[in-house]
């Protein structure tokens, strides 16, 4: 060793963020959090200042979802870190790579209720993957590498570092350690060759194989593994609302989405499969209904990094622990291998069945010439308009399920949101986060009147700072998936769900925020609306679009009900409900 | 349900404990008891937990206990493969008239008075679990006016270490 550097414990904190290769932190400064400020300055790492913690919090979200890696969000003690909390519990539930670093008060001021004091490694524990409060300046480079490698490795999650204002400020040696010593830490990423073998060969004699890809699919990138593994075995392919994008929806064996809002092909393939291959999904009660009645014809290859999602729900009968990208890997070449010694199986029939339902079942919606403008008829020409070639982002409730429904999904990474915790406001700070990480892609955030209004001070970020995103409002002036429940299952008794189309004035709002507004209520006007949108790339763009508030969700399968009793919805006949409950597959 | 005794095995570190107590509660599991001390390892501690669940369920805390960081290894131990105790001081209503009679139960059960009062007597006693209850239960009809429990400690039988053996719940595949 040369000689050593003095450093101060705010200059450690800020090297080893360098040291990590963080080239962006959203934050927001405070009294216990300063001294960390101040070498930032002359850092390489740039600070995107947030209006709102949350914001911060949601932006690391939305880079780290569109570019795979750490995103990372800087905050004061006491209210700064809890308005992270939102953020790390959605980081959290979702498996997203975040590190959090947040001020705190003094670590002898510990305890006693000190001015902007909480707990924050208490209040977070149970929404972290791990935490961390530094009580030793030395610890800090120590406590950021391995709070970097916890938060990307094996499952990924949110990771928060908590240092109390005096560690900053306390000198210390310089000292990048060149490995993390976690004992307690070790994921799986092999998996198991015996079992990858047994799932092969189930796969092999399925006659009804349905691939049910999850999240995981798209944080291995593991896509053009699982397009192989697919085209090979014949097998339908269902991407949840966490892995839209991971297989291309125009592929002919793409079954779109599953679950509650899912496409009928997808939630009826899943119903009838012999076979579910899980590839880094969790069975979460949003995909299958009543779990008792899910998929109920089905044996289960169940593969996840994460061994605590198999069994959890439902019974595998082949568990498989490992990296997805690999499982999926070598489960294609034990495929082929089974396929050599005992033949190929037989899915043709299989395929032509879930081809009729998606062709006999689609999303279907009405957009009469000079009636209400159908928030689906917004969604599909942005989809058409971009030609697919954007990072959508969505907020939480109607406009996320039109999203995810009717934009066509066919590169990986390009479909962000809030899919577990189902958090309002998601989406303009996110979308946000994704345009820092990918500047040159186009980023749309497709929101919600209500989850606009929860963070749209970020607008003021994004002017400032110069990220251009586009944010379309589908603004049916209520909560409308509240409202659609109302309307559904409390007897079209509305309860505190109107929040009027006209306050705020978003064309206004926009403006104010030094973004373009545009307002369009019309279908006839939406192709010329996104046109001006789609061409403005020197400020943030908000459009409101005014959407029919009478429009609902559809299909639909009631929260804890069998997905055997899914709605198709107000577009279609009763002989073509009882077609579709019956899942019925015509002869020819 | 039946009752499952799980060791765990810790680095000490500030929080483990809350860390392992909150993901029982938060994953709705109820503790029978928990007792928790250094091992033969500085920097190590083990956790003897005492759990009522179904073996399912057990699993499923297993596993996501053992996604902790600073958890290092989760054993459950059998009760016929594992020596189990707990230490009861109990503190006995025993007037002069009967105060023979508890110092001869607790005798029976080889456990010491260690402290005398006019009117009551404080008694230490460790066994297996059992024997603790069957004392408890012999004590009851004099009167305990106060119990302190310092819930299970257990090894597993034979020469090895938690350290040493596999998993047993906690990897399933």
């Amino acid at each position: 060793m040369g000689a050593t550097l003095k450093v101060t414990g705010a200059q450690s904190l800020i090297r080893s963020l360098e040291a990590c290769d963080v080239d962006v932190v959203f934050g927001l400064p405070g009294g216990a959090i300063l001294p960390a400020y101040d070498p930032l300055r002359e850092s390489s790492v740039r600070h995107i200042l947030v209006r709102h913690e949350q914001g911060a919090g949601h932006a690391a979200e939305g880079y780290a979802w569109a570019t795979g890696r750490v995103g990372v969000c800087m905050a004061t003690s006491g209210p700064g870190a809890t308005n992270l909390v939102t953020a790390l519990c959605d980081a959290y539930m979702d498996s997203v790579p975040l590190v959090a670093i947040t001020g705190q008060v003094p670590s002898w001021a510990i305890g006693s209720d000190a001015f902007q004091e909480a707990d924050t490694t208490g209040i977070t524990m149970p929404v972290t993957k791990h935490n961390e409060l530094v009580l030793d300046v030395d610890r800090i480079p120590g406590a950021i590498a391995e709070a970097f490698h916890i938060a990307a490795s094996g499952r990924p999650g949110p990771v928060l570092v908590d240092v109390p204002k005096d560690i900053l400020q306390a000198t210390t040696e310089w000292d990048w350690p060149s490995t993390t010593d976690l004992p307690g830490y070790r994921p799986v990423i092999r998996p198991n060759g015996k079992r990858v073998r047994e799932a092969a060969a189930l796969l092999r004699s399925a006659r009804r194989p349905v691939l049910y890809v999850g999240g995981g699919v798209t944080k291995a990138g593991a896509e053009a593994a699982l397009r192989e593994l697919a085209e090979a075995a014949g097998a339908p392919v269902t991407t949840t609302l966490m892995a839209r994008g991971a297989f291309p929806d125009s592929h002919p064996l793409a079954l779109g989405m599953p679950g509650m809002h899912g496409n009928y092909a997808a939630v009826a393939a899943l119903q009838e499969a012999d076979l579910l291959v899980a590839l880094g999904a969790r069975f979460d009660d949003r995909v299958t209904g009543n779990l008792a009645t899910f998929a109920p014809k089905a044996r289960i290859v169940h593969a996840d990094i994460d061994p605590a999602e198999i069994g959890k729900n439902r019974t595998a009968d082949v568990p498989i622990v490992g990296d997805v990208k690999l499982v999926i890997e070598e489960l294609g070449g034990a495929y082929k291998a089974a396929v050599a010694a005992d033949g190929a199986g037989d899915t043709e029939a299989w395929q032509r069945a879930c081809a009729q339902w998606k062709q006999r079942f689609p999303f279907r919606y009405d957009q009469r010439d000079g009636g209400p403008l159908k928030p689906q008829h917004v969604v599909e020409r942005v989809s058409a308009l971009t030609g697919g070639e954007a990072v959508v982002v969505a907020g939480v409730g109607q406009h996320q399920m039109y999203a995810a429904q009717h934009f066509r999904f066919d590169r990986p990474r390009s479909w962000i949101n809030s899919g577990g915790l189902g958090t309002m406001g998601f989406a303009v700070p996110a979308a946000m986060g994704a345009k820092v990480g990918r500047p040159g892609e186009l980023v749309v955030a497709i929101d919600g009147d209500g989850c606009f209004q929860m963070t749209a001070q970020e607008l003021a970020t994004c002017t400032i700072e110069r990220i251009p995103i586009k944010v379309f409002i589908l603004n049916n002036g209520h909560l409308g998936m509240v409202r659609q429940w109302q309307e559904l299952f409390y007897d079209e008794r509305y309860s505190e769900v109107h929040l009027g189309l006209e306050c705020p004035d978003y064309v206004k709002l926009a403006e104010a925020y030094g973004a373009l507004g545009l307002r369009c209520d019309r279908a006839e006007e939406v192709d010329a609306t996104l046109e001006k949108a789609l061409a403005t790339d020197d400020q943030p763009v908000v459009v409101d679009f005014r959407v029919d508030t009478h429009e609902g969700v559809f299909p639909m399968v009631p929260a804890g009900r069998p997905n055997d009793e899914i709605i198709l919805g107000p577009e279609f006949t009763p002989e073509e409900q009882a077609a579709a409950t019956r899942r019925e597959v015509r002869a020819g | 349900m039946s009752t499952h005794t799980i060791s765990v095995l810790v680095e000490d570190k500030p929080g483990v404990l809350a860390r392992i107590s909150g993901l029982f509660s938060r994953r709705g599991f109820n503790i029978d008891s928990l007792a928790v001390g250094p091992t033969e390892d500085p920097g190590r501690s083990r956790m003897t937990i005492v759990v009522d669940c179904a073996e399912r369920p057990l699993e499923q805390v297993t596993k996501q206990l053992n996604k902790l960081v600073h958890v290092l290894k989760i054993v459950e131990l059998e009760p016929d493969r594992a020596v189990e105790r707990e230490l009861v001081l109990v503190k006995v209503k025993a007037d002069p008239a009967v105060r023979y009679q508890i110092i001869e139960l607790a005798e029976m059960f080889r456990a010491k008075i260690v402290d005398v009062g006019p009117d009551a007597l404080t008694i230490e006693a460790t066994g297996s679990p059992p024997k603790v209850q069957a004392m408890l239960e012999l004590l009851d009809p004099y009167g305990i006016r106060e119990l302190a429990r310092t819930g299970r400690v257990a090894l597993a039988r034979g020469g090895k270490g938690i350290a040493d053996k596999p998993l047993r719940v906690a990897r399933p595949a």
